[in-house]
């Protein structure tokens, strides 16, 4: 009997916390479903929409180019993926299995960027960028590259990946070299295999890191052919201000995709985020 | 063979440290260079000021205060991301069924984009919003959420909190699902329950992840810049201008980049404590050459 009540207890608080994470969502959600003869201020407040409408959604697709904005946040979101992949893993590599002059030096250098957050030093990156052309001043593709190269490659990704070689035994590369492999193809097509599972974890969590990323899109970007969906959001929250219909239509439609992201790969980050190390 | 050796693992290298060196190496060496001169007459004529910028900035109030409201802000937001996620961690880990609709529900917040999150509690924020509803139906004054100097602290606090629980208390889980079963089993032997069976078994156990979360909890918190920006903009009366609030105002706004550089590096500074802690005590492990 006791351990039933306790049982319920738990599922009580747990339930709570879920409404809890679930109602600024649904609060929003609620907003952007109500039609303009509905008071959205009403006293006391309303949850299930009176005047059901989906207007709201389509204004704020006609006023915003949301369509933009997502394909411009996939690509980067895409390409940053990529390229922390093939990076991270050339890089782990040697530092998990080769030994070579100036290993330590490679990486306590890398060690070292941990220690040193984006927001510090985003001013020179920011005068690096515009050093090179990469902005969206020069076209299009220059614009992209400014917005992904900064963070093609990062600690968390080489040392995530560094560890997943570290586990795989000695010998198995010892017979392929028996065999006459090189150094690339051990890594290429023997190494690269047995670590996909920590490479999908790490390719999933730079996705959403992409995806949410706000700092740097917000220095770089001028032209909003580019915007990514970040900042095309917070655009129409300060654009729109006076109807949160559209405010909340507009952040409902954001989040569509990343929602089904998760959904499609939740047993992924339900299993290994300590291992997908830190958040940006 | 050695220098063919060599070679090979310096092409692997190759790419990500020319990404480093580019965005990252010069960069910081950049940041500390910038902070000993002063843009503000001439941004094309800096001139060298040594640690002027520095000293300016201690003496200025509006900078102390940003980095007392940052330290204010971490200590809102750190104790609740160590404990509660861990306290959800625990519940969760139980035989209880719905488990895993549980942890995707909690889940949620942290992949939905810090901006949406922060347009989300800005509206439940309003004056006439949702939240001010129930503080007047408990009889209360209605509150100045992002509006009273007060309050408006504690309100970004809570919309970092709403974000990060669900990551922490998947930190903890692993910690937890990795504690031998059998160490529950002796403890039920010893006629241990409950409370006391956690405090016995499991604290002892992820007392390393409990010092992970805080330092890596502390290290974000340092950092908040976007849910100020979307919210509050660092007001009212500046009472929620942060550190990196202040150097993105000053490099990107006012051009001050002297200043905005002596800014990051004493940011730097506080971050780096904090890494060197976690880096070469709670993770040694994982770093190791």
């Amino acid at each position: 009997m006791k351990i039933k009540f306790r049982n319920i207890l738990t599922h009580i608080i747990l339930i709570t916390v879920c409404i809890l994470s679930l109602v600024p969502l649904l609060w929003l959600l609620s907003t952007a479903l109500k039609g303009r003869s509905e008071n959205i201020f009403a006293y006391p407040p309303v949850f299930i929409p009176q005047d059901f409408t989906l207007d709201n959604f389509k204004e704020v697709l006609k006023l915003v180019p949301i369509g933009r904005y997502v394909i411009n946040s996939f690509i980067v979101a895409f390409v940053t993926v990529i390229l922390n992949v093939i990076l991270s893993a050339l890089a782990a590599y040697p530092l998990a299995r080769m030994e070579f002059q100036g290993k330590k030096i490679a990486f306590f250098s890398i060690l070292a960027t941990i220690m040193v957050p984006f927001q510090t030093i985003m001013l020179p990156v920011y005068i690096i960028t515009l050093k090179l052309h990469l902005t969206d001043n020069y076209s299009m593709l220059a614009g992209y590259l400014g917005l992904i190269l900064p963070f093609a490659v990062n600690a968390f990704g080489i040392f995530l990946l560094r560890q997943a070689f570290l586990t795989i035994p000695k010998e198995i590369e010892e017979s392929a070299v028996i065999d006459g492999c090189n150094s690339f193809q051990i890594f290429y097509k023997l190494l690269l295999p047995m670590i996909k599972p920590q490479i999908a974890l790490l390719a999933i969590f730079t996705f959403i890191g992409s995806w949410g990323e706000f700092l740097w899109p917000s220095i770089v970007l001028t032209d909003e052919k580019l915007f990514t969906l970040t900042i095309g959001i917070n655009n129409l929250s300060s654009a729109f201000s006076a109807d949160y219909r559209l405010v909340a239509a507009g952040s409902i439609i954001s989040i569509v995709p990343i929602i089904i992201f998760f959904l499609a790969l939740q047993r992924y980050f339900i299993s290994g985020t300590t291992e997908g190390a830190v958040k940006g | 063979m050695d220098l063919k050796k060599n070679l090979g693992a310096y092409l692997f290298l190759l790419p990500a440290f020319i990404v480093l060196a580019v965005f990252f190496f010069i960069p910081f060496f950049h940041t500390i260079i910038l902070s000993f001169f002063d843009y503000s007459k001439d941004i094309y004529k800096p001139d060298f000021v040594f640690i002027g910028n520095y000293i300016e900035l201690i003496k200025s109030p509006v900078f102390i205060k940003t980095i007392l409201n940052t330290f204010y802000f971490m200590l809102l937001c750190v104790p609740f991301l160590v404990i509660f996620p861990l306290f959800l961690a625990i519940l969760i880990n139980q035989k209880i069924v719905c488990k895993t609709l549980y942890k995707i529900l909690i889940y949620i917040p942290v992949i939905i984009s810090i901006v949406v999150v922060a347009i989300a509690f800005k509206w439940l924020y309003a004056p006439e919003g949702l939240l001010n509803f129930f503080v007047e139906k408990f009889g209360l004054k209605p509150i100045g959420w992002l509006s009273d100097p007060n309050v408006s602290m504690i309100s970004v606090a809570l919309v970092t909190i709403f974000k990060g629980v669900g990551y922490y208390m998947m930190i903890y889980l692993s910690a937890l699902m990795s504690i031998p079963k059998d160490l529950y089993e002796a403890a039920d032997v010893d006629g241990a329950v409950g409370l006391r069976k956690h405090m016995l078994v499991t604290i002892p156990h992820v007392m390393p992840v409990i010092a992970l979360v805080s330092t890596i909890s502390s290290i974000s918190a340092l950092k908040v810049f976007v849910e100020i920006y979307v919210m509050t903009k660092g007001g009212p009366l500046n009472s929620t201008k942060t550190i990196v609030y202040y150097i993105y105002e000053k490099a990107f706004e006012n051009l001050d980049l002297g200043i905005a550089s002596a800014g990051a590096v004493i940011l730097l500074v506080i971050v780096m404590a904090f890494s060197v802690l976690n880096i070469f005590v709670f993770e040694r492990d994982k770093y190791k050459v």
